[in-house]
């Protein structure tokens, strides 16, 4: 259905988008505010207030219609607020700040009257457009794409409403339009000394013909893009239980329902027994869905009561049943034979390696991880006759609004969604298959459409759900010969994420998943020998993006061994990596700015127990070099300080870049110290935080700091590339401190002790 | 059976299952929607509350042992401590999500209010109950202790 619909998009024209009035987009927009405004939504400004009409000083008014600038991406209101029409997801990664932060730029409002609100699901105007060249035209957020994709469109989109504005101006006070200047919210005509508001020339500025080229600012002359310290536009909801997330949901009459799912991977319902679960106060239905048995009930406790009183026979012949200790040693058993798809080669990896004079090798193991997102999965779902309305922290508003369309009969433009702010994602939502929002329709179609539904995954429904990171084991062996040249052998088996899926046609090149296996040492280093390879085995765990994907694991075993390599060859591990990365200048900046801001030229002091290490990796466009700094005592590991230099290109909203870099190490360090998925006959082991371990307050380091490379670049993503560098930065730091390598994850000191000895 | 409550300064009265946790209790009942559900097992703090003043995992405290008590959600917070909290908070763009920040401010709101120069180890201890998954650890340090030192600055004057 996916893909269909991908086709078919793909047959429509994504010109325009800049330019449309879109009448019909601001009929959807009206429906999505009412909607909204029942739902909450803090940053919903849901009424149009009469425009002031105010004489200005110079006693020439803004006397045009009371009325709203309406545009794909950006509404002027007679009340003078500025809404961006976000058409990413915000999960916390400052979406809702930074869009808006590129609007008001080449709009030249102030940043006080910048609001913000989530687009309807509606490709192509809302598609991401960084996965156009690959033929998708479809609306999502993932891949750290979102400020680069909307960097053009939303910089035109700002300066083509300033140029309608400034012309209405023009029009208004009878003088010319090089006259008119536009500067914190305010037109101007200096000569006459007339002033007038977006908001009261916005109705004028709409009876403007729309430009169809428009000047973009000089980045020199940015003044909030850029800016060090914008505010959130999200923090005062986000402060005060304001904010609404698809859990916060209430509509007249609505239900809540939870999910009885099988207990393995690939089990199947073969009958039920609802009578008890029926039979508990609260309880209206129990109905069967494809993914399980449905408990609806008047609240959540009453359904989640209902559950544990539901009598479910799970049909499991077709069930995954292998735990992760036997998965581990069959990746082993494959890691060791000849068959493989070859990733990258240069050179002779094998002859080369044989005269190496200094040689290091490393069996790399990575568990399955959950995202574990604080809202758990949720989605609410109304459906009648002929419209299907879902709210929901959605990622993914095409697929997922496909994926809806197909369960309910509906055609695609008769699915609504309303995306709202989620409580986390880290991948998670984004699933090829819709999960949750499939779910959730599928409850509503099976009940008939006799009351709005809201899905809530509990904690434990989660963690054991699947969609993980995936389980990987690396084999790596890598060499300097007498001519000081690096010669580098890896295999890697880990399941693919996207064969399978309708990401298969697009992604897979020569069978290769880029989301197993990119960021490798052969992308990311200037190497003579190289040989890169990948097995797949197929395993019934369902697996699926995690912050920075690939480059959990492979910017790990990457990192650690070339600074085993370079401690081997007797270098220091910045010059080593700087002698490596010729062809790559940008690591070569956040490398030489990470050493130079932790010190890394002065000795570090010789106590016991205290080590730093440093580790550098590009993904989703981004260099990120971090040099942590740690305490061992006995087995324990104290990470006290983590330096970070970051090369996004344009910075839109430094505080932000920040944030997401302490957020990214937060989630790294997570996944190095405690996170581990594991299963036992297919039953996963962990069910809560208390089994599947997160970081907490007092295991973030005392100091992160974090400063950015100065760039003329355009924006690359900056939500998940802080994740890569911090565990292999810490293990590094690690062996410096005490000479155990680190190579399974999460860190278990003792147990490396006694591997090393 | 109806247990009769007080929240946010308002008397209540829950006619709902005496087991029914707190947190399903305020979210579904009351429709106060600012108190979170995490895990229903008390690790990780998207749900407190206060109850008489002390900060409380709402999602394993049934409602029936709250029966004329006084629990105040985020949306009643307005002690002094509290309000210096939500400042820094928003100063400091402590949120990312958001979602568990109900949950930081009250703990930290309680933490203030019982000890209002809290020393590193003492915000360690008091928050180590509330996880985010986001991450903002340093901003949450640094917001608790711009949050003791405003309440400690001295008055201006004339209030």
């Amino acid at each position: 259905m996916y893909v269909r619909y991908l086709e078919e998009a793909s047959r429509v024209s994504g010109s325009g988008h800049r330019s449309e009035p879109t009448r019909g987009a601001a009929l959807t927009r009206r429906q999505f505010l009412e909607l909204t405004t029942l739902a909450g939504s803090g940053l919903t400004l849901g009424v149009l207030l009469p425009g002031c009409g105010s004489a200005g000083p110079g006693g020439g008014t803004a006397a045009g219609p009371a009325a709203p600038l309406e545009m794909p991406f950006l509404r002027i209101a007679p009340d003078n607020t500025v809404t961006v029409i976000a058409k990413h997801l915000e999960a916390g990664q400052g979406v809702w700040t930074g869009l808006p932060a590129i609007v008001a730029e080449e709009l030249d409002a102030s940043w006080q009257q910048m609001r913000v609100e989530s687009a309807p699901a509606k490709a192509p105007l809302y598609q991401n457009n960084a996965f156009v060249p690959l033929g998708v035209h479809a609306q999502f957020t993932g891949g750290s794409t979102a400020i680069a994709n909307s960097w053009q469109q939303l910089r035109t989109a700002g300066a083509t409403a300033r140029a309608m504005l400034v012309a209405a101006a023009a029009q208004q006070w009878g003088v010319p339009t090089a006259e008119v200047t536009v500067s914190e919210g305010v037109v101007a005509h200096a000569p006459s000394g007339r002033k007038a508001s977006l908001g009261e020339l916005a109705g004028s500025a709409a009876q403007q013909p729309v430009p169809a080229n428009v000047t973009l600012k000089e980045p020199g002359s940015f003044r909030i893009i850029g800016r060090e310290k914008l505010p959130r536009l999200d923090a005062r909801a986000k402060s005060t239980g304001t904010q609404q997330y698809a859990i916060d949901v209430r509509l007249p009459g609505m239900m809540t329902a939870v999910i009885a799912r099988p207990p393995r991977f690939g089990g199947k319902v073969k009958s039920f027994d609802a009578a008890k679960a029926k039979a508990v106060a609260g309880v209206v239905d129990v109905v069967e869905i494809p993914r399980g048995v449905a408990v609806v009930a008047r609240d959540m406790w009453s359904a989640k009561k209902g559950r544990e009183a539901l009598s479910v026979d799970w049909d499991e012949s077709g069930a995954e049943k292998r735990g992760t200790t036997q998965l581990m040693k069959e990746y082993r058993a494959l890691a060791r034979g000849k068959q493989a798809l070859t990733v990258a080669q240069a050179g002779d990896a094998d002859g080369a390696l044989t005269h190496a004079v200094h040689r290091v090798s490393g069996e790399f193991e990575f568990p399955y991880l959950a995202h574990a997102p604080m809202e758990p999965l949720t989605a609410v779902c109304s459906l009648g006759p002929d419209k299907c309305e879902i709210w929901a922290g959605c990622q993914m508003q095409t697929p997922d609004q496909a994926a809806a369309a197909a369960i309910t009969g509906l055609k695609p433009e008769q699915v609504f969604i309303y995306t709202l702010a989620a409580g986390g994602t880290f991948g998670r939502r984004a699933t090829p298959d819709s999960d949750f929002v499939s779910e959730v329709t599928s409850i509503a179609k099976a009940t008939g459409g006799k009351y709005p539904v809201r899905l809530i995954w509990t904690r434990e429904d989660d963690i054991t759900g699947g969609r993980y990171r995936p389980l990987n084991y690396h084999r790596v062996e890598a060499g300097i010969g007498k001519d000081g040249k690096v010669a580098w052998r890896q295999r890697i088996v880990g399941q693919s994420i996207v064969i399978g899926t309708a990401f298969e046609a697009v992604l897979v090149k020569n069978g290769i998943d880029p989301n197993a296996v990119g960021g490798n040492a052969a992308e990311e280093y200037d190497l003579d020998h190289v040989h890169v390879s990948w097995n797949a085995p197929k395993v019934g765990v369902p697996v699926l993006w995690w912050r920075s994907v690939e480059n959990t694991h492979t910017a790990y075993s990457k990192e650690v061994i070339i600074d085993e390599l370079a401690q081997a060859a007797g270098e220091d591990p910045v010059a080593f990596r700087l002698k490596l990365l010729g062809k790559h200048p940008r690591h070569v900046g956040a490398l030489k700015l990470v050493a130079e801001k932790a010190g890394w030229d002065q000795p570090f002091p010789k106590e016991k127990g205290r080590g730093r290490g440093v580790a550098v990796h590009e993904s989703f466009g981004t260099v990120v070099a971090q040099v942590a700094e740690v305490t061992v005592k006995g087995d324990s590991i104290t990470v006290d300080r983590v330096v970070c230099a970051v090369d996004c290109g344009i910075a839109v909203t430094p505080d932000v870049v920040k944030a997401q870099m302490q957020s990214a190490i937060a989630f790294g360090l997570s996944a190095a110290l405690l996170g581990k998925i594991t299963l036992t006959d297919g039953h996963v082991d962990q069910t809560n935080f208390h089994q599947y371990q997160v970081l907490r307050l007092p295991d973030m380091p005392r100091a992160v700091e974090v400063y950015i490379v100065p760039s003329s670049n355009p924006p690359s993503g900056v939500g998940e590339p802080g994740t890569p560098p911090i565990a292999p930065a810490v293990a590094n730091a690690v062996r410096a401190a005490t000479g155990v390598r680190l190579h399974t994850l999460p860190f278990d000191l003792a147990a490396a002790r006694r591997a090393n000895a | 059976m109806s247990i009769k409550l007080t929240v946010n300064g308002e008397s209540r009265e829950l006619d709902v299952d005496p087991d029914m946790p707190l947190l399903w209790a305020i979210r579904d009942h009351l429709e106060l929607s600012g108190t979170k559900f995490g895990c229903g097992m008390a690790l990780c703090g998207a749900c407190t509350v206060h109850i008489d003043g002390q900060p409380t995992r709402s999602c394993v405290t049934p409602v029936s042992a709250v029966a004329g008590k006084s629990v105040t959600t985020i949306e009643g917070l307005a002690t002094p401590a509290g309000q210096a909290v939500q400042k820094a908070w928003i100063a400091l763009d402590v949120p990312q999500c958001g979602y568990c920040q109900s949950g930081q401010i009250m703990s930290a709101a309680a933490l203030l209010g019982a000890n209002p120069q809290p020393s590193d180890a003492d915000i360690d201890a008091a928050m180590s109950g509330n996880i985010c998954r986001c991450g903002t650890y340093v901003r949450i340090r640094a917001a608790i202790h711009e949050a003791a030192a405003a309440l400690g600055a001295p008055k201006p004057a004339g209030s």
